[in-house]
């Protein structure tokens, strides 16, 4: 709560004001001016308004300090320090020493009710209201000089104005003063708006419960009456308690109507000081999801516990410390909030409201409690089962709360970087009746956040269903799946990441989690992966679209062992391998380039630890992804560069085609024409840059290219924004001289 | 096996899965790695009710108002910072929040007298082992405005926590945590709301209908035919419910007590123990006679409703107990099947 918070650090606004303002007063007092102000001082005109402006307010300021009884409202002199207040005010708020003059003013009835009322119209601070003036209008009120209508204006200029005074220690001293005023039917309202904004834990008091409880049982359901009540229920469940109606919108009138534009401005101007505006925390009044059960909630706001207060009770005797008093979460809004009150918060009474409560998801991310953990598994699993739609068959009509949420779970997950168990189960559970369709993307995104498990388990559990929806569903479907699954992967990899670096051995063991466990199941992902992928290439026919997203997966494989320290890497299948290498789309093809320079990369590395016997290489790659990369790497060279991979493929699945089968094809010079610049994805480039180079030349000669215009070719690409082209060529192709290609060749790990 | 299959709530998914697999049990601290328990661990079989002269200790008195009434079922997760020494404080601050919820935006002064008398109380005798937590009866009374010195209490509503045998969970959750799975409620569901609703906030639990399935009702036919009963027994009926029809067509069946229960002595193998195989021989004889004189093939429809000397259930969730000596029993396989659901 604000209110709470400048009263902490009352001296924190005025130190910036002072700088950032015209010093008023420091201008009255004379001397006090800053170098820099009066260097500026000397020729500004603006500054020069100033000082009249300053010294019309300083007059105003004195005559209302002196002014006398029953000065006729058409008197010229009042009339033009009234104008010249209200003038400054609009414009640069007054100094806080005007505040005790003109409320002295304002409120003892001396002058007409028309100038009293223009007076506290103008009562707008520039940097602070000194709370001592406030005290003093509160005694002016309680011998009540001054017009009803008068006190209605002071009280709402107080409610306005609240974050504005200075100190409040003294206020909330006059508590009982503003409560006796409740009686006072017009000013009912008003005043339990202010007691909303003075009560602390200790203003609550059983007589004054009973007092609010008279007044309801007087003037009925009053909603001002109900917002206090709901306060103090908040600070003493045990003394007082209130449902409140789920239609409320407002809880008070606003009341700053007169101030409205100005205070708009001053927040504006000081909006880290006074994070205003700031909705009520009546817990209750959050609109409610219209369910037909009592009991499920998707949303619940955050409450606190009231045990405490029984506990309380009951040993009120022993607690010596204030500090042992809990801070409700209901007030729990910022984070500096947070961290003031981080040794004496409690976990809401629901634990399921910490989804939607950032701050408290921070909180829990510091308190390792595992009955946290077990409170949401239970809740959150139960929800889960009781709200799926395509599990219980009335459910249907609600799929949006449904969506909504399921969108929150992964949100959380997102933000403690964790998936829950009871997602995990419900998703296992759900899987198999699920029809692909119904809030799709959500679940989708959950599955990413399942956690590494024994493969027979994964197996039955998540990639039996999954590969099934996955191959009688759309082509869209294919990729969001993927999506998630490189999501998975990536989860497990930092996961993997974070323990090694914090608690390298026993954190493993305690999670029950071998690091071979770890490679098995991200190997099986991946294999899992691969298939569908296989599979999905050939049922829609090599779309781009597809293969950026298996391609997307496979940047992420590529780079296990240098980027997330896994002794493990696996090769794409032929089965996707030779589709993107003999993609009509550069896009793919360049993908491909920089996934086959990281795994270069990779394996490079790893070699030299194993030649360096590093401890990580228990594991030990098989010598067959080392195969299996120069065979891709032989394939991809002839491709590429040396046209030669219908003779040099030596892959089983690969492209290797009989000189006699070639022949037949009636293709001129097949032995070479199939290379970055014949290559069916790079082609339009060729066609482009040979009219750039030679724009006379329409016959599209493609043999052009080569010698010195071979190299202006490459760096035509690599400008094109095919970097990855860029360092597979320069990393994995060995030109023996520069400027000859025919004699290149490829590199083998 | 694509689309959505309209099942009224997951577990009856895989028909197999009734008994806790009590294998494994909960995640504690970081969700990732941990071994999981799963679904899919069928018992081959249940051990019976103990036998009534086990429960002679308990008064049958103390318990005699549970019976006779129909008690809506609920199963409830464990209750966080639930303390059997405050129910005297609970007692008041539920009474509070009923009346505020019932004139919803006027406030309520805890623990002065209202309209609505709340008692919560703990019922020692039902137990199944020591391990169990004591059951706790919620009582709402409405106190009669024109004479408040008068003891005419009438009795509005009725709700019991309880948990017969209910190690399997309480042996796997930590201290904070009151198990007390299985929930009963007799009267209003508005009050049923208010109350769960109480409960919910207050110990974050969370309270879901506990519906039975007609496995699990073949499970208690067959259970309940092998009691003993010393009063001349009324029969046992077995209702049917006839799917896909445009009218709702129910079929009663009802056997004499005897007859079912030498059916059920020539089908059981091993005295107190039963098997699935059992009750499938047990329920297929059934089902096979009524074949046999009207043509109908039971096994094609739904059964709904058991009642038995012992009990009388419902597939919604809804039973009435008929005898105290076998109440824990009862108890024990609702407290299984609440368990199930929790888990």
């Amino acid at each position: 709560m604000q209110r709470r918070q400048s009263s902490k650090t009352p001296k924190q606004p005025l130190q910036v004001h002072y700088k950032n303002q015209a010093d008023l007063s420091a201008w009255r007092k004379g001397g006090i001016i800053h170098p820099e102000k009066s260097v500026q001082n000397d020729q500004s005109p603006n500054d020069q308004r100033n000082d009249s402006k300053q010294n019309s307010l300083e007059q105003a300021l004195g005559y209302f300090e002196k002014v006398q009884d029953r000065v006729s409202l058409k008197d010229n002199v009042l009339q033009k320090h009234l104008t010249a207040v209200e003038s400054i005010a609009i414009q640069r708020g007054l100094p806080p020493e005007g505040f005790d003059i003109l409320l002295n003013v304002a409120l003892s009835g001396k002058l007409a009710d028309a100038v009293n009322t223009r007076l506290l119209k103008s009562l707008i601070p520039a940097s602070v209201i000194p709370e001592t003036s406030v005290v003093s209008s509160v005694s002016w009120l309680c011998v009540s000089k001054c017009s009803g209508n008068i006190q209605l204006l002071f009280l709402r200029w107080l409610i306005t104005m609240f974050d504005f005074i200075d100190h409040k220690e003294k206020l909330y001293a006059l508590y009982g003063f503003f409560f006796s005023f409740l009686q006072d039917e017009k000013m009912c309202p008003y005043v339990c708006h202010l007691l909303y904004l003075l009560t602390r834990k200790e203003s609550v008091k059983p007589f004054r419960i009973r007092r609010l409880l008279d007044l309801q049982a007087k003037m009925g359901m009053q909603s001002h009456l109900q917002a206090l009540l709901s306060l103090y229920k908040l600070f003493c469940p045990d003394l007082v308690t209130i449902t409140l109606p789920g239609k409320m919108k407002a809880y008070f009138k606003s009341s700053e109507g007169p101030w409205k534009a100005a205070i708009i401005r001053l927040r504006r101007r000081n909006q880290e000081n006074f994070p205003l505006s700031q909705p009520l925390f009546l817990g209750t009044a959050r609109p409610q999801s219209r369910k037909r059960k009592w009991n499920t909630q998707l949303i619940i706001p955050a409450s606190s516990t009231n045990k405490n207060n029984l506990e309380d009770n009951r040993e009120k005797n022993c607690v010596l410390y204030s500090a042992n008093e809990c801070f409700p979460v209901e007030q729990l809004q910022t984070f500096s909030q947070l961290l003031q009150n981080i040794h004496h918060l409690e976990f809401p009474s629901q634990m399921g409201s910490v989804l939607t409560n950032p701050l408290l998801l921070h909180y829990m991310n510091c308190i390792k409690d595992e009955s946290i953990y077990l409170r949401l598994y239970y809740w959150m699993g139960r929800t889960l089962q009781e709200e799926c739609t395509w599990c219980v068959a009335d459910n249907k009509q609600y799929e949006e709360l449904f969506k909504d949420f399921l969108e929150t779970v992964y949100n959380t997950e997102c933000f403690l970087q964790e998936g829950f168990l009871s997602c995990e189960e419900f998703l296992y559970k759900s899987l198999p009746l699920w029809d692909g369709f119904c809030c799709r993307s959500q679940i989708l995104r959950l599955l990413s956040w399942i956690p590494v498990s024994s493969f027979s388990e994964m197996k039955s559990h998540l990639y039996d269903p999954l590969a099934q929806l996955f191959f009688t569903s759309s082509l869209y479907f294919k990729c969001s799946v993927l999506e998630s699954l490189k999501e998975l992967l990536q989860n497990w990899l930092n996961w993997h990441v974070i323990h090694l670096d914090s608690e390298p051995d026993s954190q493993v063991h305690r999670l029950n989690t071998t690091l071979s466990g770890l490679v098995n199941a991200v190997a099986e992902l991946i294999h899992f992966v691969g298939w569908i992928s296989t599979v999905a290439l050939r049922l829609e026919s090599n779309p781009t679209f597809l293969l950026y997203f298996i391609l997307n997966f496979y940047e992420t494989v590529c780079d296990m062992y240098l980027r997330y320290n896994l002794p493990l890497l696996i090769m794409p299948p032929a089965g996707v391998f030779y589709p993107a290498l003999l993609s009509m789309d550069s896009v793919s093809l360049n993908q491909l380039c920089y996934i086959m320079y990281r795994y270069r990369t990779n394996l490079v590395a790893a070699k030299e630890n194993d030649l360096s016997k590093k401890k990580i290489l228990q594991f030990k790659f098989s010598s067959h992804t080392y195969q299996e990369y120069n065979q891709y790497i032989i394939a991809m060279v002839g491709c590429l560069w040396t046209s030669s991979a219908f003779q040099k493929d030596i892959h089983p699945q690969g492209l290797r085609i009989d000189d006699e089968l070639l022949k037949k094809t009636s293709v001129q010079e097949f032995k070479t024409s199939f290379n970055i610049v014949y290559h069916p994805a790079m082609m339009g480039h060729a066609v482009v840059f040979l009219q750039q180079v030679c724009p006379d030349d329409t016959t599209f000669n493609f043999s052009l290219i080569k010698g010195k215009k071979w190299n202006w070719y490459l760096e035509y690409l690599y400008a094109q924004g095919l970097k990855g082209l860029k360092v597979f060529i320069e990393s994995s192709i060995n030109r023996v001289s520069q400027g000859s290609h025919s004699k290149a060749g490829n590199v083998e790990v | 096996r694509r689309g959505a299959i309209p099942l009224p709530a997951m577990e009856s998914v895989d028909g197999a899965v009734r008994t806790l697999p009590s294998t494994g049990r909960l995640s504690r601290g970081l969700p990732f790695g941990r071994a999981h328990r799963r679904f899919g661990v069928s018992p081959s079989g249940r051990l019976l009710p103990p036998a009534p002269s086990c429960q002679e200790s308990a008064d049958p008195q103390k318990t005699a108002f549970l019976l006779r009434k129909h008690w809506t079922l609920y199963s409830v997760t464990p209750l966080y910072r639930f303390s059997d020494a405050q129910l005297k404080d609970y007692a008041r601050l539920l009474s509070a929040f009923i009346a505020a919820e019932k004139q919803k935006g006027m406030a309520v002064e805890i623990g002065v007298e209202l309209d609505i008398k709340v008692t919560v109380s703990s019922l020692p005798d039902l137990k199944g082992s020591d391990q169990d937590q004591a059951a706790i009866l919620v009582q709402l009374s409405s106190r009669s405005s024109a004479s408040p010195k008068n003891s005419e209490e009438k009795l509005l509503w009725l709700g019991w926590f309880c948990s017969v045998s209910g190690d399997d969970l309480s042996e796997n959750v930590p201290e904070d945590f009151t198990c007390l799975p299985l929930f009963l409620a007799n009267g209003a569901e508005s009050y049923t709301s208010i109350v769960g609703s109480w409960f919910q906030k207050t110990f974050d639990c969370y309270f879901r209908r506990l519906a039975i399935s007609p496995l699990n009702l073949s499970w208690m036919a067959a259970m309940w035919t092998g009691c003993k009963v010393d009063k001349t027994a009324s029969a046992m009926e077995l209702v049917f419910s006839v799917p896909c029809l445009p009218q709702p067509l129910d079929i009663s069946y009802a056997i004499h007590p005897e007859d079912a229960k030498a059916l059920w002595d020539t089908v059981q193998k091993t005295p107190g123990e039963i098997t699935q195989e059992e009750v499938d021989v047990f329920m297929d004889c059934l089902y096979s006679h009524f074949h046999r004189h009207f043509k109908i093939h039971l096994s094609a429809t739904k059964l709904v409703k058991v009642s038995t000397a012992v009990a009388s259930v419902h597939c919604d969730g809804i039973i009435k107990f008929l005898q105290s000596q076998y109440l824990t029993g009862v108890l024990m396989l609702l407290t299984e099947l609440a368990i199930s659901q929790i888990q």
